[in-house]
């Protein structure tokens, strides 16, 4: 971080961060509904409107299903276009969030993630973003505030990239992240426009009248299969995308992203893979751990979507045993989502190592230092005795 | 992690015990340390009992677990002493100041606790003499910073000054009346 | 069917029916106007209006009315009659016109 002379360094909430990168970006359109814990960030953006500190269009809609409508027609006319929601705000706009990502509309939107009802619960879990994982948006996870903020402005640019033409969710925790004052550094407002650039991106544009085109027309037999088959394109080119956006993004800010974070892996029999605010916690585990010793890192995913297999496997055939930590469940009663992905790309290795999986933190429980150690310790006792079983365990539930 | 210090703050919905976190945490993050400030959300509601907690360190702070054992404790409101389990975790070396007109030793006995520190300040008179309104959290910070150490007095007082004149730069009063009470506050907080 | 107006039918701009999913353009989109045009929905008729010049006012109310824009007038907006490669065979032409015999429906012939 010390590179990053130029930014200043700031005391911000998550939500804050968020609207503060929304702010700087100054999308030509917002329309969004409130809902906790997301509801700050468009509060806050809303009083940017207000003071005219943007130029954004700022639409007050009466659903999120609607807010995801106005964003895709905005997009469809070559406005660079946010939202920004949670939980069951996400799930009113289901329908529409594949629509905005087969007809390859750049929108950028902050995830909070919220556990989805029911039973009613405001505090983090990954069932909202999750549960949209194959809606066909690509989705950036944020362990904290500066990377929230971070995530949000390369967003732009990997949605927007012509290869690419997806939308793009930025994930945070709620609460943990969302309403947590913590510290970050704020890019100068010139550095922001500069590193996004003019954008829009949209070949077509709705709202021009000399060139007119007609979006989401039917598609039957004929060309659907077609179009999806492009999208999964779109996808795989995100690939190269996402790190050429990273390493650009690290000349302007001095801060270093990849598809994934390896937290002292060096040398590590024992790996634990974890996405969201819980890697901050591990990663004082994985401290607390090598200091006795104990040969073990941290795998902590940022983009789940694409999912970089490969990378993964690359990281993760050589160890002894992993372990993989899911904020969610997928309700198949074998096991949560990354475990399933990450579980899954191992399979083509012969030596590949045993992969278990724990679930925790539903609806916002506290998952603490710990529990983690736990994991650790159960995944090197695996790492000892080779044993291999499909094992899921629920963490810090009352048995 | 030992290298941080955990503050727990109590008081009631309307209190300002989330702003008092926020605000320390600001201070420290303007003195150079690395913060982080959250409060315990349930529903909200005027009056309820209520928690924030602050994390502040001279090293990055990467832990997101909820404050389960705080080197200090912080009470804005001295009827939750019944009501709301404020010792609890509270470390035998820990602290804890409560806003009251008693004595630390009354407060000592009120709470049945041994060891510890106990600081006593009457941030709500302070308050009422200082400000105009029985609003005991920014006295209270003045408290803390005393009890505590974790910031050099005289820088804490110019970064508050500047954080609310940011807040109430129009209403100079304001600014002032804070200023007085964190002082005072600083002064008078008793403890054994 | 063959259609019966060969002004109409494929321009030439939409993709081949074996493009592959390199060529259509990208989401979906239809990057040209009025390509509505192009479908031939004049296969759809069981029932055909015939125009009968001799009779016809020129009252215009079947070119108002055909859903279809499938109506035909010269430059002068006069009705010179029916477009068989768009015409769907609703019939509202023929229940709009004032006249008797000017716009009648007559059943679809088998294939010529």
């Amino acid at each position: 971080m010390s590179t990053a002379t130029q930014s200043e360094r700031v005391a911000l909430t998550g939500n804050e961060a968020a609207a503060t990168a929304m702010r700087q970006i100054n999308p030509d359109v917002v329309a969004a509904y409130p809902i906790t814990p997301q509801t700050e960030i468009v509060q806050m953006f809303s009083n940017f409107v207000a003071d005219g500190d943007v130029h954004t269009e700022f639409v007050r809609v009466e659903s999120e299903h609607s807010a995801m409508s106005a964003v895709i027609a905005s997009a469809a006319s070559g406005a660079r276009s946010m939202t920004a929601t949670s939980a069951n705000g996400l799930a009113l706009m289901w329908e529409m969030l594949y629509i905005a990502a087969s007809y390859r509309m750049p929108i950028v939107m902050p995830v909070v993630n919220r556990a989805l009802s029911g039973p009613i619960n405001i505090h983090c879990d990954h069932s909202d973003s999750m549960g949209a994982r194959d809606s066909g948006w690509i989705q950036l996870y944020s362990e904290n505030a500066q990377e929230a903020y971070d995530n949000i402005i390369q967003a732009v640019r990997i949605g927007e990239h012509p290869d690419v033409r997806l939308p793009v969710m930025v994930c945070q925790d709620g609460f943990i992240i969302s309403h947590a004052m913590d510290n970050l550094y704020v890019l100068p407002d010139e550095d922001v426009q500069a590193f996004i650039g003019e954008g829009g991106g949209q070949e077509h544009s709705l709202l021009d009248v000399d060139n007119p085109a007609t979006f989401g027309p039917l598609d039957l037999q004929n060309w659907y299969f077609e179009h999806k088959r492009q999208q999964v394109e779109g996808m795989k080119n995100a690939h190269r995308v996402i790190p050429e956006v990273a390493r650009e993004f690290a000349d302007v800010s001095g801060r270093s992203y990849d598809f994934f974070e390896e937290y002292r892996t060096e040398d590590a029999d024992v790996v634990v893979v974890v996405l969201g605010s819980t890697a901050g916690t591990a990663k004082d585990v994985v401290d607390a751990m090598r200091a006795d010793g104990h040969k073990v890192g941290l795998v902590k995913i940022r983009v789940f979507r694409p999912l970089p297999a490969d990378k993964l496997v690359e990281s993760l055939l050589s160890r002894s045993a992993v372990a993989i930590m899911d904020r969610s469940d997928t309700f198949s009663s074998a096991g949560g989502p990354v475990y399933h992905a990450v579980r899954h790309a191992l399979y083509d290795v012969d030596e590949r190592p045993p992969v278990s999986n724990y679930i925790y933190g539903l609806g916002g429980r506290d998952i603490r230092p710990s529990q983690i150690r736990r994991v650790f310790e159960e995944t090197l006792e695996v790492a000892r005795t080779g044993q291999r079983s499909r094992s899921i365990s629920y963490l810090g539930v009352r048995e | 992690m030992e290298d941080i210090l955990e503050v727990r703050w109590h008081g009631r919905g309307g209190q300002g015990a989330k702003t008092a976190a926020n605000l320390l945490a600001e201070a420290a993050s303007a003195a150079g340390q690395y913060i982080q400030a959250f409060p315990e959300y349930g529903p909200e509601r005027m009056g309820a009992p209520v928690a924030s907690f602050n994390r502040i360190s001279s090293r990055v702070i990467r832990i997101r677990s909820a404050v389960e054992e705080p080197d200090v404790v912080v009470v804005l409101d001295a009827s939750l002493v019944h009501s709301v389990d404020i010792t609890d975790g509270l470390p035998d070396d820990g602290a804890i100041i409560v806003n009251t007109d008693k004595e630390p030793h009354e407060m000592r006995e009120e709470l049945s606790l041994e060891g510890r520190q106990v600081f006593t300040v009457d941030a709500n008179s302070i308050a009422m003499d200082t400000i105009g309104r029985p609003i005991p959290n920014t006295p209270m910070l003045g408290a803390v910073v005393r009890a505590t150490d974790i910031l050099d007095y005289e820088s804490f007082l110019s970064i508050m000054k500047q954080e609310l004149e940011k807040k109430f730069g129009s209403r100079p009063e304001i600014v002032e009346g804070n200023i007085q009470a964190i002082e005072r506050a600083y002064e008078e907080v008793r403890s054994e | 069917m063959s259609p019966d107006n060969k002004e109409y039918g494929r321009s030439g701009r939409t993709p081949e029916p074996d493009a592959t999913w390199r060529e259509v353009p990208i989401g979906g989109v239809l990057p040209w106007g009025g390509n509505a045009a192009e479908y031939e929905t004049g296969d759809w008729r069981s029932m055909r209006p015939v125009y009968d010049p001799e009779v016809c006012i020129q009252c215009r109310l079947c070119w108002v009315y055909c859903p279809d824009s499938a109506v035909e007038v010269n430059e002068d907006g006069e009705v010179t009659g029916i477009n068989y490669y768009h015409c769907k065979g609703c019939g509202i032409c023929s229940a709009e016109c004032p006249r008797d015999g000017a716009m009648e429906m007559e059943p679809e012939k088998a294939e010529e």
